[in-house]
């Protein structure tokens, strides 16, 4: 479906109009809440209060001072990034953009009154609401490891203490030993991260720890970037990774986080670290607006409302919008299109054809980086993609280089348009 | 010759020349001249932390007239230096009626300040450096352009460097042709290098929507800095609207290389780079 985008633009007011909800002009201040500090929920804050000054009052409600952006964490578990480099605060979306950041738990939606509970016992009124919560974990996904076990066996899928603990745990295995990653099931956050991973704790075993061993059991039989992941530990960690897809058992495996084993089909293995990366699903707060159908909350992609409440929209790994993978890129892509919807809907402000785009770096060994990357456009029936492009096998030494250094400039770039 | 005086002010990036003088083709420039090193920590000049006086050091020896080997013909071989001028020109324009564009106009760049082109905004990193009392000479400029981002942190100029001694000699006896002294500047001879895209007079004259650039924009400024910082990801910010009109449409064409870029420019209409082009303009 291709817009005429002149007759768009010649339109514009007009069509804003028949997108939005009626207006609530006129009521005093429309008011956004918006739950979740990350790629969607600080993008689509910053956007609406930027782009509104001062006419929408814009609540973010998120339970870190300081986040740690999961993007790049691998790189700090690698040794590329301290922990501190990954770190931001929400200081400059509160004076410069007027944001009310509110550092507590969401925990309830009441959806005909239109309001959002926290844990510390306030209610926040609003007339849209935006749910950027990231992911959750499945329950009983790998039989033998929940949330209590995150200690012993790291998922390190949420960045701050668990990238340290597992990084620290990589750091100290004995000479020789095994760290074990558990993979999880389509779909989750960030489809290369687990594979980048492998590769960063295979950097740092290469120096510290050259005899140790990397296994992966894997429930898919195909992966993100697979052909370009393979050729580079083949190139650069020979020999130490070994991973186990389904037609080996990655699809059967059980863990006992006390013995510290896996058992992958039948077979039981004594590891030393243990990465445990369950099958995911929306954040919590997405099952408790009831605004989900299954695992996660289905939207509209012109505007990223649910599709079952106009008066919430749903931004990032939480979304089943369509093609888009569970990124941070996409995340803040999403956040703008639905910046732009709210800010139409409640002040009337022009509203253009959604748009969207994603890539996703990754550092296979120091200055040896890939990219994969697509375009999409809104459709009636989902986000749709467009086209897309994916770094070769065989590239050249200073390409991937190019190719990581873009990936630095990126992060500075999306965390400036984040945080301000 | 006296405008080639300043040339016996040789300055040169230390700690490049501590690790490449052996394979320095300059051996022919510079012979004259005694480097001065410093042990200057080249990773700390990386992380942006240097400090000027460190990198560019005056070379002390004057007894040698430089100015002779500051002919065009003696630094490298013009012609061939012509066709790598091709890697500059979208950014930067040479000869007669050039003028500023994403990069400043580099007639006369031989002998002048660092960061003083009048009506261009440079970073902070190159006019610090200029107020510092960097002066481009065969020397300071081919260490810049070994690896521009290396000598002065925060430089906008998107160019990864010229890794060959060779090449550099061959550009810098090109670049010098159009300084005062030892020739005057040729007539339209840059000029005639054929743009990088060709572009109906419509396209380039449309005249984009700000409000429709502001909210595509959003998509760019994902990865590029709207400080106008440069991190591997060049700053787009302040672009005169042709320029980025030509790279855009340089991109969409596949004329220009980078995958992510040839995406973002595939789906945008003519219209859509015009809007985007007015918005970064005065961004």
């Amino acid at each position: 479906m291709n817009l005429d985008r002149r007759r768009f633009i010649g339109a514009g007011v007009a069509v804003s109009a028949t997108l939005s909800a009626p207006m609530v002009m006129g009521q005093g201040k429309p008011r956004v809440v918006v739950v979740g500090g990350g790629a969607g929920g600080a993008t689509a804050a910053r956007y609406i209060a930027k782009g509104s000054q001062g006419a929408i009052d814009v609540t973010l409600v998120e339970p870190s001072r300081k986040y740690y952006t999961c993007f790049f964490s691998n790189l700090y578990i690698g040794g590329f990034r301290t922990l501190s480099n990954i770190g931001h605060t929400y200081g400059t979306l509160a004076a410069e953009y007027g944001i009310n950041v509110v550092h507590d738990w969401a925990i309830g939606v009441d959806r005909n009154a239109k309001t959002v509970s926290l844990a510390g016992g306030a209610s926040l009124p609003y007339d849209r609401l935006v749910l950027s919560p990231g992911i959750d974990f499945v329950d009983g996904a790998v039989p033998g490891w929940d949330i209590s076990a995150q200690n012993a066996m790291p998922h390190a899928y949420k960045a701050g203490s668990q990238s340290e603990l597992l990084k620290a745990q990589i750091e100290s295995m004995p000479q020789g030993g095994v760290y074990c990653m558990v993979a999880p099931p389509n779909p989750y956050r960030c489809p290369p991260g687990p594979y980048e991973r492998i590769s960063m704790v295979a950097h740092v075993l290469k120096q510290k720890n050259p005899t140790a061993k990397i296994l992966i059991a894997d429930p898919k039989e195909k992966f993100s970037k697979q052909a370009l992941f393979e050729e580079g530990w083949e190139k650069h960690y020979g020999g130490m990774i070994e991973r186990l897809g389904p037609d080996f058992g990655g699809n059967n495996v059980t863990v006992d986080p006390k013995a510290m084993t896996v058992d992958i089909d039948g077979e039981v293995a004594k590891v030393d670290v243990c990465n445990v990366i369950p099958a995911m699903k929306a954040g919590r707060i997405c099952e408790m607006a009831g605004v989900n159908d299954g695992n996660w909350a289905p939207t509209i992609a012109h505007t990223m409302q649910s599709k079952a409440d106009e008066n919430i929209h749903i931004l990032g790994d939480a979304a089943a919008q369509g093609d888009m993978p569970k990124s941070g890129f996409s995340a803040n892509s999403q956040a703008k299109v639905a910046a732009m919807a709210i800010r139409g809907a409640l002040t009337g402000s022009k509203v253009f054809p959604a748009k969207f785009s994603n890539t996703c770096w990754s550092l296979i060994e120091t200055d040896d980086g890939v990219k994969v990357g697509a375009s999409y456009e809104a459709t009636d029936e989902k986000i749709a993609k467009t086209s897309g492009f994916v770094s070769s096998t065989g590239e050249d030494a200073a390409l991937r280089k190019a190719t990581y250094d873009e990936s630095v400039g990126w992060y500075a770039g999306i965390t400036a348009d984040m945080f301000g | 010759m006296s405008k080639s005086t300043g040339m016996n002010g040789l300055v040169l990036f230390a700690a490049a020349a501590t690790a490449s003088i052996a394979v320095l083709g300059l051996a022919s420039i510079l012979a004259s001249q005694s480097v001065v090193t410093v042990g200057s920590d080249y990773a700390e000049m990386g992380a942006g932390r240097l400090n000027p006086d460190s990198i560019f050091m005056a070379g002390t020896k004057g007894d040698t007239d430089l100015s002779r080997a500051s002919m065009p013909g003696q630094i490298g071989d013009a012609d061939k230096g012509a066709r790598l001028w091709k890697k500059c020109v979208a950014c930067h324009q040479i000869g007669p009626n050039a003028s500023n564009r994403v990069g400043p106009h580099l007639n006369f760049v031989f002998d002048r300040k660092a960061g003083t082109v009048a009506d261009y905004r440079y970073s902070e990193g190159m006019a610090r450096l200029g107020d510092e009392g960097l002066i481009w000479s065969i020397g300071t400029l081919n260490t810049f352009i070994e690896n521009p981002k290396a000598v002065v942190p925060g430089t906008r100029m998107n160019f990864l460097g010229m890794e060959s001694q060779a090449e550099r000699n061959d550009l810098l006896a090109f670049l010098r042709q159009f300084s005062d002294d030892p020739s005057n500047i040729p007539e339209a001879a840059a000029t005639a290098i054929p743009p990088e895209v060709t572009l109906a007079p419509e396209v380039l004259a449309m005249v984009g929507d700000r409000d429709y650039g502001e909210y595509l924009g959003s998509e760019c400024t994902t990865c590029h800095q709207r400080d106008g910082s440069d991190d591997g990801i060049p700053a787009i910010m302040g672009w005169p609207a042709k320029d980025f009109v030509i790279a855009m449409h340089a991109y969409k064409q596949k004329i220009r290389e980078n995958p992510v870029m040839q995406l973002m420019a595939s789906r945008l209409s003519d219209e859509e780079i015009a809007a985007l082009a007015a918005y970064f303009e005065e961004f």
